[in-house]
């Protein structure tokens, strides 16, 4: 099973880099860019029978740092993992 | 009284032995040097450091996977028993990550890696690690290091700040860290996280002598327990 984990910046976090990000676009002419924050992807492949709970605790204990980020899960389905 | 003191090398750690000679120079006894892959501690231990750097190349975030190493797991254990901890730069991180310390060290603010050596207010003599320096003291410390940005909830500040445990703050702004916070301890006193470099500062030919007064608290204070 393909899970894919997105780990993002808490809101309120201030995200320099989002930010550096932010005024590259503009100074590339994108304009009406009101707000950039970088976050991360990770995807796993675990075994099918991998409750949700274990993936959480994945997370918690590892993929995310709870102080600064937030994280979210989704399955894929077999279509999507393809 | 010789001392036990021990430095911690992880895979990418590049000051652990600034920090062994710095703990030489001042205590007299030469540090054991201890692997991130050892499981258990040697007996007897009573102050561990652990150094800066790139632990595990910063993969994932600084400090996440020393956090998880299996000497980490010993660290903790000890440290919750009181051993003195230090932790510098990367060693901050790492305790952050391990939940030894509260909040977290992100990117600095400007994106750039600082390097340089910056001025510090000694916020409190009353710990273990800066009982020899004078309360509201300006020493200078060098830093170097692209994840030094403090950050904890305004609650966890104020908790922090009200309790002492913030030890160092930058006297001027450095990477964005939350209040310029440069270093805290636990509420028990015995774990020290800061980015600043005390271990590149204890000799006046070689940068400043204004780290050495931290060592010499934390030797002090095993003599005179």
């Amino acid at each position: 099973m393909k899970v894919r984990i997105l780990v993002r910046l808490k809101p309120g976090v201030l995200d320099p880099q989002g930010r550096a990000v932010h005024h590259s676009l503009e100074g590339l002419g994108f304009d009406g860019v009101e707000d950039v924050r970088i976050g991360r992807l990770i995807e796993l492949d675990v075994a099918d029978n991998t409750t949700d709970e274990r993936i959480d605790q994945m997370c918690q204990q590892l993929l995310a740092n709870m102080v600064i980020e937030d994280y979210a899960i989704e399955k894929l389905s077999a279509s999507e993992a393809a | 009284m010789a001392m036990r003191s021990a430095v911690v090398t992880f895979p990418g750690s590049n000051c652990d032995r600034d920090m062994a000679v710095a703990l030489a120079n001042v205590s007299g006894t030469q540090p054991l040097r201890l692997w991130h892959g050892d499981a258990e501690l040697p007996d007897g231990l009573d102050f561990i450091a652990l150094p800066g750097g790139f632990s595990y190349g910063d993969y994932l975030r600084s400090g996440a996977m020393a956090s998880r190493s299996p000497i980490l797991q010993a660290v903790v254990a000890a440290a919750k028993r009181g051993v003195p901890v230090l932790g510098v730069c990367n060693g901050f991180q790492v305790l952050t990550e391990a939940k030894l310390l509260p909040g977290a060290l992100m990117r600095n603010a400007s994106q750039n890696f600082i390097c340089k050596t910056v001025p510090l207010k000694v916020e409190t003599n009353q710990t273990r690690f800066t009982s020899a320096y004078d309360k509201g003291e300006i020493i200078h410390i060098p830093v170097a290091h692209h994840d030094g940005n403090f950050f904890a909830d305004e609650a966890t500040l104020d908790r922090l700040e009200g309790d002492g445990q913030v030890v160092f703050r930058y006297a001027e702004p450095c990477n964005g860290s939350r209040r310029d916070i440069a270093g805290i301890i636990n509420a028990e006193g015995n774990v020290l996280g800061m980015m600043p470099h005390p271990e590149r500062a204890i000799e006046a030919d070689h940068g400043g002598s204004d780290g050495r007064k931290l060592f010499e608290s934390a030797m002090g204070a095993l003599l005179n327990a």
